[in-house]
């Protein structure tokens, strides 16, 4: 409890007992003493929000709580109903320091759970282990992390060997080792050995820096639900007000016109009791604490969220579309079967490998591996950048380069076909780069990706979270998204698209679902920022150190595992029932007050305890959004 | 050109206010905030002095909301 609340707890316990021991004293009713003994305990508790209610109509705010409620006792006072007017005034400070203790205490849990920023780094200065901001760490400093400390900056080891827990990042508690050479993320608990890191990035731009910053700007854009409540909280409370005013002023006038008693009073209590319901605290404060709760939950679970109407979005998600490539499967490729015709595999190994040297591509990149096994290419991997020439990516083809002076194209079939050079007949398990030299064929490196342990289960798990169709796209051939989609039982899949033609399937897939429904897009985030920025969802996946990706995606799953995503959906599905349960909730008590009210069976009392009540019981019931299973 | 300030504010439903004012301010192009982070985003219209605008936002949130605060 801060100062401020401490301050408002006091004066609370001192106003109730004080209200108590004048309700025990014999007072005489109506009498003079009594009010002005009762005016103590009023001010007590009442000072700040009289206060607050001159000032709003010095500045012409008619319409805010501390206004209504200094309206609504001083009536009662007025009235000669002092223990009420004390009272409503107790309850309401009670209800707003409940409110502010709650949510001061959920804004520290969450941030505490999501506070991965590493305090300090440790640099040898003459010899000595020196604790630093890490902010003054400049890129290439080298860096100790001892067991059991955060690391504070992103960077590669270079010296000592570890494991890593990356449960701060990821939500999985699998430990990661690492050693000399391994890229190691700010953020990661250091578990076993001391490790020396060289920095490869600023604090700032570190991976903990970054996700921190992501998740507490996240609720800048705000959903639906958010925005109605705004919008409803200036129109409900005016509408109260007026409602009110109603009330004290036509039915004594009715009353008088048929020539029966006004009961001017009786009416005007009655007002003053929807005064006291006007304030639409329980609403306006439990909506976003939902949300924030719902954003805090998931990121312990992994799954970052980038806004409130993200979280919404993800509810109504009907249709999933998943890139094959490093979403279903590992994304790792190795080569499995050499082909060669007329030359030997190794030889047919180093023109793929040097004619797609320069590619970042994963099939590039394990056909390189590959080579780099061989006897040859142990040899010539440092002076193959001299012997190769000319090269040039043709998007969904392959490559074309000069090799030691030969013409050398690698590629899909389409490729050769388009060359007019005849091949062998491939397996479909996998990628084949068919390999042409000075326009003969000289075979083909089949390449193979292996399925991730979890994607059917995943599959059967977002059926399960009532997605009605799961598509994959692949650049792949058609043999091989077939086998896929076969195997993990996918709905649809197109396949041998090029990046552009990804875009356009989404687009016509978007025109299928009606506006209510939601397509989400899930990818590793490299290559497919257009794609994730055309669905309605998009979510790239092992976004774990790829600015691109966290930049790109609306939601981003810290690990590779396809099972956050059914995971995403089922938490921003509890916490939308929540948020619809607080609303009907809470306005449903409101009205049913309204009305009790107004027939005079609900009294000030009863108006009180159904405000504050049902603004505890929202609250507590937002906070539920922050457990995930 | 769009920038974060933190806040301080007490309600909800003050903070719904805040807003409000926020966006109402000549220079402000959009304008949310976050009572949960406590913190505003304003986005300011083209060519517009941020640090002059902002005083007006702070003045215009206190007329809402006295018991508030900006940390420019």
């Amino acid at each position: 409890m801060n100062k401020k609340q401490r301050k408002v707890l006091i004066r609370i316990i001192i106003a109730a007992v004080l209200m108590v021991v004048l309700l025990l004293l014999p007072l005489e009713e109506g009498s003079w003493l009594r009010f002005a003994l009762f005016l103590i305990p009023y001010f007590v508790i009442g000072y700040d929000i009289l206060k607050k209610a001159f000032k709003g109509i010095m500045n012409r705010q008619v319409f805010d709580e501390n206004f209504l409620m200094a309206v609504a006792t001083i009536g009662a006072m007025a009235l000669g109903e002092y223990t009420e007017g004390v009272a409503v005034m107790l309850f309401y400070q009670i209800g707003e320091l409940f409110q502010s203790y709650a949510v001061g205490k959920s804004r520290r849990n969450i941030s505490a759970l999501m506070d991965i920023r590493p305090d300090y780094a440790n640099i040898m200065v003459d010899g000595k282990l020196q604790q630093v901001d890490p902010d003054e760490v400049a890129i290439g400093t080298e860096i100790i992390v001892q067991p059991g400390e955060k690391i504070p900056i992103d960077g590669i080891v270079i010296d000592g060997k570890s494991s890593l827990d990356t449960s701060a990042l990821t939500g999985e508690s699998v430990p990661r080792t690492a050693g000399v050479d391994s890229e190691v993320l700010s953020g990661c608990i250091n578990m076993t050995g001391v490790l020396t890191i060289r920095t490869t990035k600023e604090f700032g731009e570190s991976t903990a820096s970054k996700i921190l910053d992501l998740v507490e700007n996240a609720s800048s854009k705000k959903s639906q639900p958010e925005n109605f409540i705004s919008k409803f909280a200036r129109v409900y409370t005016p509408v109260v007000c007026y409602l009110a005013v109603a009330l004290a002023l036509l039915p004594p006038i009715m009353l008088l016109i048929i020539g029966k008693d006004p009961l001017w009073s009786q009416w005007l209590y009655r007002a003053l009791t929807f005064l006291v319901i006007s304030c639409p605290c329980a609403l306006v404060i439990s909506i976003p604490l939902t949300f924030f709760a719902g954003i805090g939950g998931a990121s312990k679970a992994g799954v970052l969220v980038k806004g409130s109407n993200y979280l919404e979005l993800l509810s109504r998600t009907k249709v999933v579309v998943l890139d094959k490539t490093g979403t279903l499967t590992e994304g790792v490729f190795e080569v499995t079967e050499i082909h060669p015709v007329g030359i030997s595999s190794d030889k047919l190994l180093e023109f793929a490998a040097l004619a797609e040297s320069f590619s970042n591509h994963p099939i590039s990149k394990s056909v390189k591996d590959a080579y780099k096994k061989t006897a040859l290419g142990l040899d010539i991997e440092q002076s193959s950048s001299e012997r190769i020439s000319d090269v040039k990516e043709i998007s969904g083809h392959g490559v074309e380069a000069k090799v030691d002076g030969m013409q050398v194209d690698c590629g899909n079939i389409k490729l050769m076909q388009s060359l007019g050079i005849k091949v062998d007949e491939a397996p479909t398990s996998g990628t084949v780069i068919h390999v042409a030299v000075d326009k003969e064929y000289r075979g083909y490196i089949l390449i193979s990706d292996k399925l991730k342990s979890t994607s059917a289960d995943a599959v059967a798990a977002m059926k399960l979270a009532g997605i009605r169709k799961i598509v994959m796209l692949t650049g792949d051939n058609k043999e091989v998204a077939d086998s896929v989609a076969k195997e993990l039982r996918l709905d649809d899949y197109y396949a041998e698209l090029l990046p552009a033609d990804k875009v356009t399937k989404v687009e016509e897939l978007l025109e299928q679902i009606s506006d209510k429904e939601q397509l989400l897009f899930v990818g590793d985030g490299i290559n497919d920022a257009p794609v994730l920025s055309r669905a309605d969802i998009g979510v790239a996946m092992g976004a774990l150190g790829s600015d691109a990706a966290i930049e790109a995606a609306d939601v981003v799953l810290m690990d590779d595992d396809p099972m956050k995503i059914a995971k995403s959906i089922g938490i921003s599905k509890k916490c939308m029932r929540i948020v619809y349960e607080n609303i009907y909730f809470a306005i449903g008590i409101k009205v049913a007050c309204l009305i009790l009210g107004a027939v005079g069976i609900a009294n000030m009392w009863f108006a009180i305890f159904a405000d504050v009540g049902v603004m505890v019981l929202a609250v507590l019931n937002a906070i539920r959004a922050l457990r995930v299973k | 050109m769009k920038k974060t300030y933190k806040i301080d504010v007490d309600c909800a439903n003050c903070a719904n206010k805040m807003e409000e004012a926020a966006k109402n301010t000549a220079g402000v192009a959009d304008a949310s905030v976050n009572f949960m982070t406590l913190k505003m985003s304003v986005e300011f219209e083209e060519g517009a002095d941020a640090a002059a605008v902002m005083e007006e936002v702070l003045k215009n949130c206190k007329i809402v909301e006295d018991d508030c605060e900006i940390y420019l």
